[in-house]
């Protein structure tokens, strides 16, 4: 028993591009998932995610580097040879099986006599709540309804780890959202390790263990939920997952304030966390739009002046789009409760924002940082 | 049938569209056809034309129970049956073999290099049919070019028998209708979905178990059809038995046609062409019921 179920390590991968060059699909990837853990890969489309589950699984070969799966060097071992199992992202369903045919494939494959195959299928289609279906045809299922079987289908077999391409993306929004809990709850039930794709950053945020957030080819941030939102390591991580004001400039510290100075004028005040070291450099501050609020005189909360685009209503809360005086975009959310001043806002189009310095996120660096 | 929820306007115009073709067929296939059938169940003159008896023994030549009076049971009848049965068979067997894989190579090509392909396998249909198969006979025959090129190299002293055998039919046969096979298996081939080779491969099946339970199974309407639009038109053929069998290579195409042109049995000749006619309704039929259930493509999973 290997503590890690998959490592990769310096995975490196390389594709000739059409008009001549090459592109790193995977720029030295290190990787580790351990056992039953949930984590997500997160990137927008070409980011390499997609070849990083194909590596995993087996259909692409890695040109450097090393992949170990439950501590064995996978590096020649043919996809069915593989301990890995795949939902993929459009399901494929074997049309021409029914889906008792299709969740029993594997086993059929490996030569399950036929009543244990039988009962195990009852078992996998029980478990995604689709006892009873076992005699239709795929055509016949509703989205969600083939999406449970792909499912069914992927872990009858009881792979070490079954990796998940996407498979929410086709539902439609309410669906999805039930269904992340419900492939919370098989993981925790099933015990296998799943690594999940997905370019939905509410859909990361909500399943994993950990996230790890691609881009480019690099793995720009690999943390648990929480810190990758609280805490992003760069700017790509900060304005990919969740939305965020970013402000990039020279930071000088006072005491226990950090004072950052952008080149639109503006000072975005923090407060230093023990273990962050200022040394003047440039550092991007980063503070997200629901830690705005409309200031109200609070000596506690640092202050700053906007003039208001656009009043977005988003049901529960408004969405403010303005600029400081400095001519940075400024994104707020600002809850619905305080309508009263939001008609002021509204007539003025211009708003005093208050946040709570703590609450701002150093990034160091220059933020650019891709 | 959506028929049933279209309005009578969309009905209206449906009848005439379809009105010119079917009244069409009506008087210049199925009436032909009615009077075949009719023929093939009445006496032959002794002159040719008909007697006006119904005469069941024209099947009865073919199928074992002729007329006592002044034919007899000849079973040679079965034998070109037979011999035309297996042409067409071993026709199928080879163009499926030949452009099976072909499609899938061709199918996986970069977009312009696909349509070229697909124009080089109309090509021949440019040519006129004689033209192309008489220039098999020079290929073929005993001064042709293969016999006098081998001959002059000294690799055989002897010209080889190649025209006028069964071999020779199923080679014009197959170089005749190869693109009739490849069509329909290149359709089902280019619409078959990666992914579901790759799920079989990724739940543990390797390329031999993916083929047989995935790739074959979903491109089984392609072969379906492919093999029947080979096996009709090569199991009636005529031109290319006489052109390259000769005398010795008789199929059913030329036994109709002797019957009906030389012997002036017309009666004969409509049975025999009942009789095949009946074979390819049959084999029409299963490919209809095979692709009526390709909705669901599984014609291959009972």
């Amino acid at each position: 028993m290997h503590d890690k179920i998959i490592s990769l390590d310096n995975a490196t991968k390389r594709f000739s591009l059409p008009e001549g060059g090459k592109i790193n699909a995977l720029d030295a990837i290190d990787l580790e998932v351990s056992r039953n853990e949930f984590l997500t890969l997160l990137g927008p489309s070409g980011c390499g995610k997609t070849t990083l589950l194909h590596v995993i699984s087996g259909f692409v070969q890695l040109d450097e580097g090393q992949i170990l799966i439950d501590g064995v060097d996978m590096g020649e071992t043919p996809p069915h040879n593989r301990p890995v199992n795949t939902v993929f992202q459009n399901y494929a369903l074997f049309p021409h099986m029914s889906v008792g045919e299709n969740v029993g494939y594997a086993l059929e494959i490996a030569h399950t006599p036929k009543p244990e195959r039988i009962k195990r299928v009852g078992e996998a289609l029980e478990l995604v709540g689709l006892g009873g279906y076992a005699d239709r045809m795929p055509r016949q299922l509703s989205g969600g309804q083939q999406q449970r079987v792909a499912l069914a289908r992927a872990i009858i077999a009881r792979p070490k780890l079954l990796l998940l391409d996407e498979p929410l993306s086709a539902l439609d929004r309410n669906l999805r959202q039930s269904m992340q809990i419900e492939l919370k709850n098989l993981q925790a039930e099933l015990g296998i390790s799943f690594i999940f794709v997905t370019h939905d950053q509410e859909e990361a945020l909500t399943m994993s263990n950990r996230v790890a957030v691609l881009n480019g080819g690099v793995i720009q941030q690999i943390d648990t939920p929480l810190n990758t939102y609280n805490y992003p390591a760069n700017s790509f991580v900060a304005s990919f997952v969740g939305a965020s004001n970013l402000f990039e400039g020279k930071a000088s510290r006072d005491g226990e304030r950090i004072h950052i100075a952008t080149e639109h004028n503006e000072v975005i005040e923090a407060r230093a966390r023990k273990d962050q070291h200022i040394n003047g450099g440039k550092v991007t501050a980063m503070l997200r739009p629901e830690q705005f609020s409309l200031a109200d005189g609070d000596e506690n909360r640092a202050e700053i002046d906007v003039t208001i685009d656009q009043i977005v209503f988003l049901g529960s809360a408004y969405e403010l789009l303005g600029k400081t005086t400095g001519g940075s975009e400024i994104k707020a959310i600002i809850s619905a409760a305080r309508q009263s001043r939001l008609a002021e806002v509204e007539r003025t189009k211009t708003a005093r924002l208050s946040y709570d310095p703590n609450a701002v996120h150093l990034i160091p660096g220059t933020g650019d940082v891709q | 049938m959506k028929g049933l929820s279209q309005s009578n306007r969309q009905r209206a115009q449906l009848s005439l569209l379809l009105g010119p073709v079917t009244i069409f067929l009506a008087i210049f296939f199925f009436t032909p056809l009615l009077i075949m059938l009719i023929y093939s169940f009445l006496m032959p003159g002794l002159y040719g034309g008909v007697e006006w008896i119904f005469y069941p023994h024209n099947y009865g030549r073919i199928l074992g129970f002729a007329d006592p009076t002044f034919e007899f049971f000849d079973p040679v009848y079965i034998q070109i049956f037979l011999r035309s049965l297996r042409i067409a068979a071993t026709t199928v067997i080879i163009t499926l073999l030949v452009c099976y894989p072909a499609a899938f190579q061709i199918s996986r090509l970069k977009e312009n290099w696909k349509n070229f392909s697909l124009f080089l396998i109309a090509l021949p249909f440019f040519a006129s049919l004689i033209v192309r198969l008489f220039i098999w006979v020079l290929i073929l025959k005993k001064t042709g070019f293969i016999n006098s090129t081998l001959m002059s190299l000294g690799i055989i002293s002897e010209p080889l028998d190649m025209i006028y055998t069964e071999g020779a039919t199923i080679l014009g046969m197959v170089y005749i209708f190869i693109p009739f096979m490849f069509l329909p298996l290149y359709a089902s081939v280019e619409k078959l979905d990666w992914t579901l080779v790759k799920a079989s491969q990724d739940l543990g099946a390797n390329g031999f178990q993916t083929f047989f339970r995935v790739i074959l199974p979903l491109t089984m309407p392609g072969i379906i059809g492919g093999s029947i639009l080979v096996f009709i038109p090569t199991l009636g053929n005529f031109v290319v038995p006489t052109v390259l069998g000769g005398a010795k290579v008789l199929m059913l195409g030329n036994l109709i046609e002797q019957q009906f042109l030389s012997a002036r049995n017309w009666p004969f000749g409509a049975a025999l062409s009942m009789l095949v006619m009946t074979g390819v309704l049959v084999m029409l039929f299963i490919y209809i019921r095979s692709e009526t259930k390709d909705g669901d493509q599984s014609p291959a999973t009972k």
